[in-house]
């Protein structure tokens, strides 16, 4: 008996080895009723635990050290286009400007509706940004490393976005670090809607690295090049964020009235660097915005356009710019019965200037206009404008005596504003906002127009929309 | 009596020996750089496996080598979203066989060093993907193309690589 001990020593050796693992596997492959509940294997989540946590330090070092002398030379070399770079920003936040009236108004008519619907609204609160810091290493599975675990509040299943589109969920969370399963990895899924025909199907990755949609019937009509969004049924990712979109739909072999529908991911999966981890979403019904009303696209564009001040001389003579928004109104509101009506409230960003959308009730920092009752009546608005700087604006010379745009620094800052007066302008096409609003709708009326007071009350701007 | 067939002379069969810094330092380094460098090359190439294959070769010593190859694979098993032992049980087989092979046949050849590692990758894929489907109930497709691709380029990396690690075994 000793003697066959010594004699296939190896063997055996081998066979007790491959025993041990293949029991420690075992513990690992969770049946159906345990896979719910998430339940792995404390001594093998140790393993994990061991080896990433002895891993990330040095991979962030070097991390950030290659990212030292990267951005350093990229910094330098920008510089160089800096100026026109710049240039060019300020006429894209000025049209997005315009932009973001017009979706401003399919938003708030959205959130009427789902209010009449008690519809929940779900969005994200919190993100985490997070750096990719390594990945699995090998084909099989789609996994990447970021720099942030549980001490940064991450957790398992939090959805991985960038702003290009979802990248995956967090699969396993380390003190230091933590794994992120793509969504193009085997094992993975999501609940998606093609966006032009409001179809459900599931995202699934395959074990190519390549991401199919499923569940969706043969005899649906999908084309090539469309959008792909999450529909946020999953409870994982947001919803309406960018998946990719529709490359080939072909049958599926395996069950035969669905079709297969490759996607190409909006998110560059094969160059992650940066990422967000969403560690917080909110749910709450929309509330409706009560004061301000909509204003147009064409307003907007209005605003822009150089005018030819009409000197009032029945009004009395104040300097231009010497008042701020909040009192050109209380100054004006009993001389003057018509007014506009509000502007949308917008935070302004301080850094970028741009301006983001803020729930009603929220605008204690909005310049004058976004405190004022809906409507208006009885009230002059002497800054009918959202109160933002643009590029446009500050091409513009502020002694042209030009009342048309009205701008203001950062939110809740002194805005030197013009009292309003009755202007008449020349209306120029909008070649400034291309596809913002259509040559009709560009021609504002004298009653549209910034610093103009109507005779007339009017608390809600012209109903139509302009054509997208 | 032994009859077993032996393609080597006797000074060929030679037990190299690597310092404690080697043996733990290069498994390290080779899984390090494959998880760390985000190149889709990497993941064709797989330079933990060719660390156990060469570790197992030079030793010429079965149960160093397949526990070499657990060890290496079930650190490589953490990086992934699987379960831990697919890769462990695949290197534990090919440390095994690549040691018992090394007693055998003359491995510094840098041809017979390209087909045994064209070969080991081949089975380690096969035993890869069977306890994939088998055991964990996985869901992969074997592609020939895929793994012909990997076994050519981790057998050409083999070659070069081999040739490196040559220089860190310790002489007497």
């Amino acid at each position: 008996m000793e003697n066959f001990f010594v004699r296939y020593k190896n063997p055996l050796a081998l066979m007790a080895v491959l025993f041990i693992q293949v029991v420690a596997l075992a513990t690992q492959v969770k049946r159906p009723e345990n896979a719910r509940s998430g339940n792995t294997g404390s001594g093998t989540r140790l393993i994990r635990v061991w080896t990433v946590t002895a891993f990330t330090p040095v991979e962030k070092m070097f991390v950030s050290t290659g990212h030292f002398f990267r951005d350093g030379w990229h910094n330098y070399a920008d510089l160089r286009g800096v100026r026109k770079q710049n240039r060019e920003l300020l006429d894209e936040v000025a049209r997005l400007q315009m932009e973001q009236v017009r979706l401003k108004q399919d938003a708030e008519q959205a959130r009427r509706l789902q209010a009449l619907l008690e519809f929940k609204e779900r969005f994200i609160s919190r993100t985490v940004a997070a750096q990719v810091i390594g990945t699995s290493g090998t084909e099989q599975s789609r996994v990447v490393v970021i720099d942030k675990g549980s001490h940064d509040g991450i957790r398992q299943d939090m959805a991985v976005i960038t702003p290009d589109g979802i990248v995956g969920k967090v699969k396993e969370v380390f003190p230091l670090s933590s794994q992120v399963l793509l969504i193009n990895d085997h094992d993975s899924g999501a609940g998606v809607i093609l966006e032009r025909s409001r179809l459900q199907g599931i995202l699934k990755g395959t074990s190519q690295g390549e991401l199919q949609v499923t569940d969706i019937m043969s005899d649906e009509k999908i084309e090539a090049g469309d959008h792909v969004i999450t529909s946020g049924g999953d409870r994982i990712y947001p919803k309406g964020f960018s998946v990719g979109t529709v490359i080939n739909a072909t049958a599926d072999r395996d069950n035969d009235p669905f079709l297969v529908i490759k996607i190409k991911p909006a998110a560059d999966l094969r160059r992650l660097e940066e990422v967000m981890v969403v560690t917080k979403m909110a749910e709450e019904t929309p509330a409706v915005a009560a004061g301000p009303a909509p204003m147009r696209a064409a307003d907007i564009l209005a605003q822009r356009l150089p005018s030819v001040p009409k000197q009032d001389t029945n009004a009395p003579k104040s300097p231009v710019g010497s008042t701020t928004g909040a009192t050109a109104t209380g100054a004006t509101a009993a001389a003057t019965p018509a007014a506009k009506p509000s502007p949308t409230p917008v935070k302004i960003n301080p850094t970028t200037g741009t301006g983001t959308e803020q729930k009603p009730g929220n605008t204690s920092n909005a310049t004058g206009p976004a405190k004022q009752p809906a409507g208006g009546a009885g009230m002059a608005t002497a800054n009918p404008v959202p109160a933002k700087k643009t590029g446009v604006e500050d091409k513009k010379p502020a002694s042209s005596g030009q009342t048309g745009p009205v701008s203001a620094g950062a939110a809740g800052a002194p805005t030197p504003t013009p009292t309003p007066k009755p202007t008449p302008r020349k209306p120029r096409p909008p070649t400034a906002a291309p596809g913002s609003a259509p040559p009709g709708a560009s021609q504002p009326k004298a009653s549209d127009l910034p610093g103009t007071v109507s005779p007339e009350a009017t608390p809600t701007p012209t109903p139509e929309k302009p054509p997208r | 009596m032994n009859a077993g067939v032996s393609l080597t002379s006797r000074e060929e069969i030679e037990v190299h020996r690597f310092s404690w810094p080697v043996s733990i330092g290069i498994p390290i380094a080779a899984i390090f750089l494959q998880v760390f460098l985000r190149i889709r090359f990497f993941t064709v190439l797989d330079l933990p496996l060719l660390v156990t294959i060469f570790f197992a070769v030079a030793r010429r010593r079965p149960i160093p080598g397949m526990i070499t190859g657990a060890l290496i694979g079930t650190l490589q098993d953490a990086w992934t979203g699987h379960p831990i032992g697919l890769f462990g049980i695949a290197k534990t087989i090919v440390g095994y066989l690549g040691s018992s092979l090394g007693v055998k046949l003359d491995v510094d050849n840098p041809g017979s060093r390209f087909l045994m590692t064209f070969a080991f990758v081949l089975i380690h894929r096969v035993i890869y993907m069977a306890i994939s489907l088998q055991l964990v109930g996985g869901s992969e497709a074997w592609s020939w193309g895929h793994t012909m691709l990997s076994a050519l380029v981790n057998g050409l990396a083999a070659v070069v690589l081999f040739a490196l690690l040559d220089k860190l075994k310790l002489r007497n």
